[in-house]
């Protein structure tokens, strides 16, 4: 006679079933692709068909680490994502505030914003590299009418200005990304604590600092992390506006693996660089959620 | 309850079967699909090569050519990346003469010396085989005998009364000068300088029109010299001087195209294919029959009457392509001499035999382009000069674009950051 299994344990056995099509896809298209480039990421690997991969263990990572340009890289990696997820939280959080304040028309600024956010990166890139050209560029026009300078100035020629108007570009696409979010949240909020405050003789800066912000500290969280994690990736916006000049003025560690891989065909070395993002990425979000989690909050 | 979960695992194994399935590589039936990747820069219109494309689909039913365009900035990546899989994404691809040190050496192209006829080789330029020639194989046919030419706004010239063009480079400054000093305009001359392959073609011009050059007769790099760093310091001065409009530190050749369509520039150096589009193309000029086209100048003192880059590229199949032959039939058919004269707006053919005789008269016709274009090619091509052809180009002229790029910003003198690069170039070949 068979076994008669328990309903709990049926169950878990259709929850596996139904989760099997997900895992093996997840297996297939994010696993799979990750251990192919850390195995990868031990070869030194020659660019070609048939040719042969030599073993040189941890080589590529110590070559890596060992060479300034890495270094500088990072360094304007980090600067790319501090400045623009910094500008984009504040900014985000203003606009979000000012929609949960229901003024006239805001349900038009919402649905607007969505606009940047769903522009392609390249397109966006594209329409700025238009916007900051020197001679034909809008940012030229407008600052010249405004009065503000008296003739063109060559944008994306100086490797100090071209790092951040390309993190204005970001900051344009990402904002609203950030906005929604915390709208979204603060549109959860129970409104009788305001009142409660507010009987308590709470000024709105102390509303806004001691519960509001607090009380957002979740969803602020999923933005930064999701938003972090995305700068320091950043690569097709540097490609499209400034390809990496003027002198790497630009390139950020995203870009310098595009071209260890697929420019010079270094497979190796630019395993070992993705690798070398992954940890980086890891390592900030670590930071993030032991600054900003607390275990009784549910996220 | 039952009935729904056994309806359940057959879905699931429905989806898996399926998906498996899914996976078998399906027979062909029908037409051969040839899928051609090329670039929509510097060269024939995408209408232009779509028109090819109807061309050869309607002549041969059995052969299905699809093209797709990318950036010449981006074709090199899509090509490796592309062969990466097995069948490769396309099976023919436009190469830079740059690449195919790197290509043949890879193993991405295939050797089709014994397909080409003794007849067809004769008739085509040898510096065009010399494209797609590695070690004695012929890994492509050539497709685009370009170079750089030299064109001025002769309308702004004579504003400032130049009859002539500048033969040097000297004499350029000082026609640039009056022009701005008159305030025809703002800055004379504007180059493809940003950090792309763009600004190695526009630097290997100058330095040779200098006497200088790229590599010495062993393959060495030759560039960190007295002439070297005296090109570069030209580069620098002409900008704080006002005659080479700044922003040439982050344009490319389109850039250099669209300001010298708006007037704003009485010098530009560009490929064949600006003449056509700046001098008669109403809808993306404002200089309509204004453009003329002279010789490159040179510096005085250095020997040199002329100098250019030769920028040629050539079409190839992918070795692993499964349908060679019908793919090196597109190829064949692209490349062909009743092709290359229709097409020849933006294009000069690279066979001999459309310059020669009857033929040159008719090749001149073709276009209006042409009449200037094909006597000025006969002029220029003998001093067009050719990069190193070596399998580590890319990183290579990567290094070369920092020096220039970083002399240009003046973050390193044009001594330090030439020494810097041919140290790196020295560094590859080993």
């Amino acid at each position: 006679m068979q076994r008669k299994r328990t309903l709990a344990q049926q169950d878990m056995l259709v929850g596996f079933a139904l989760i099997l099509p997900s895992f093996l896809i997840i297996l297939g298209i994010s696993l799979q692709p990750i251990l192919t480039t850390l195995y990868l990421s031990l070869f030194e690997v020659p660019r070609g068909i048939n040719l042969q991969q030599t073993f040189v263990g941890l080589g590529n990572y110590i070559s890596l680490l060992s060479e300034p340009i890495f270094w500088a890289t990072i360094g304007r990696t980090l600067y790319f994502t501090v400045i623009s997820v910094g500008i984009e939280l504040v900014l985000g959080l203003a606009i979000a505030q000012l929609i949960h304040a229901h003024p006239p028309g805001w349900q038009f600024l919402r649905t607007s914003l969505i606009i940047p956010w769903a522009v392609p990166t390249i397109v966006n890139g594209t329409m700025w590299r238009w916007i900051y050209n020197a001679d034909y560029g809008a940012l030229n026009g407008l600052l010249l009418q405004l009065g503000l300078i008296d003739k063109y100035i060559p944008w994306l020629t100086r490797p100090d200005i071209a790092m951040n108007l390309v993190i204005l570009a970001d900051i344009w696409h990402s904002v609203p990304f950030i906005a929604l979010i915390l709208q979204a949240a603060l549109a959860t909020l129970p409104a009788d604590l305001e009142e409660a405050a507010s009987v308590d003789g709470a000024t709105a800066l102390q509303y806004f600092w001691l519960i509001r912000l607090p009380l957002l500290r979740p969803a602020i969280l999923v933005a930064l992390i999701i938003r972090t994690v995305e700068a320091f990736r950043a690569f097709d916006i540097i490609y499209v506006i400034t390809n990496g000049g003027p002198a790497n003025g630009t390139v950020t560690i995203s870009f310098l693996t595009y071209l260890e891989m697929f420019s010079f065909g270094h497979a190796g070395r630019g395993s070992a660089l993705s690798f070398l993002i992954s940890i980086f990425t890891l390592a900030l979000a670590f930071i993030y959620i032991r600054m900003l989690y607390r275990p009784e909050e549910k996220l | 309850m039952k009935t729904i979960r056994s309806m359940l695992f057959a879905l699931i194994a429905i989806v898996l079967i399926a998906s498996v399935v899914g996976c078998q590589p399906k027979q062909a039936s029908g037409p051969v699909t040839i899928r051609v990747l090329t670039m929509e820069q510097a060269g024939p219109t995408v209408d232009e090569m779509n028109a090819i494309v109807a061309e050869f689909n309607e002549a041969n039913p059995d052969i299905k050519v699809e093209i797709e365009y990318v950036a010449y900035d981006a074709l090199h990546d899509k090509i490796t990346t592309a062969m990466a899989s097995n069948p490769p994404a396309y099976d023919v691809f436009l190469a830079d003469d740059i690449w195919y040190a790197e290509f043949a050496k890879s193993g991405y192209v295939l050797d089709g010396t014994d397909r080409v006829s003794k007849e067809t080789h004769d008739k085509i330029f040898p510096a065009a085989w010399d494209i797609t020639t590695v070690n004695s194989k012929v890994y492509g046919m050539p497709w685009l005998l370009d170079e750089k030419y030299f064109f001025y706004n002769e309308d702004l010239l004579q504003q400032a009364g130049f009859e002539a063009p500048p033969a040097t480079w000297e004499e350029l400054l000082a026609q640039s000068k009056v022009l701005k000093e008159k305030g025809i305009v703002e800055y004379p001359m504007v180059w493809s300088w940003g950090q792309y392959e763009a600004a190695i073609c526009d630097w290997v011009i100058l330095l040779y029109g200098n006497g200088g050059s790229l590599v010495d007769d062993k393959g060495a790099p030759a560039f960190n010299n007295e002439i070297g760093v005296k090109t570069l310091n030209w580069m620098i001065q002409t900008i704080d001087d006002g005659y080479t409009n700044p922003a040439s530190i982050s344009y490319v050749e389109e850039d250099v195209r669209n300001v010298f369509s708006q007037g704003k520039a009485a010098y530009a150096v560009n490929w064949t294919y600006m003449y056509d589009l700046v001098n008669f193309n109403k809808d993306e000029s404002q200089v309509t029959g204004k453009i003329k086209m002279a010789l490159m100048p040179a510096f005085e003192g250095s020997g040199v009457e002329s100098s250019s880059i030769n920028g040629s590229m050539g079409f190839s199949v992918a070795a692993t392509s499964p349908s060679a032959d019908a793919a090196w039939k597109y190829v064949e058919f692209l490349t062909s001499e009743s092709i290359q004269n229709k097409y020849s707006a933006h294009l000069l053919p690279m066979w001999q035999t459309s310059f020669e005789g009857e033929n040159l008269t008719k090749l001149e016709g073709y276009t209006p382009a042409n009449a200037v274009t094909v006597p000025m090619f006969n002029m220029q091509f003998p001093f067009a000069h050719v990069r190193p052809k070596v399998p580590y180009y890319p990183e290579a002229s990567k290094a070369l674009q920092l020096a220039l790029q970083e002399a240009l910003t003046k973050q390193k003198t044009p001594e330090q950051a030439l020494n810097d690069a041919a140290a790196k170039w020295v560094d590859l070949a080993k």
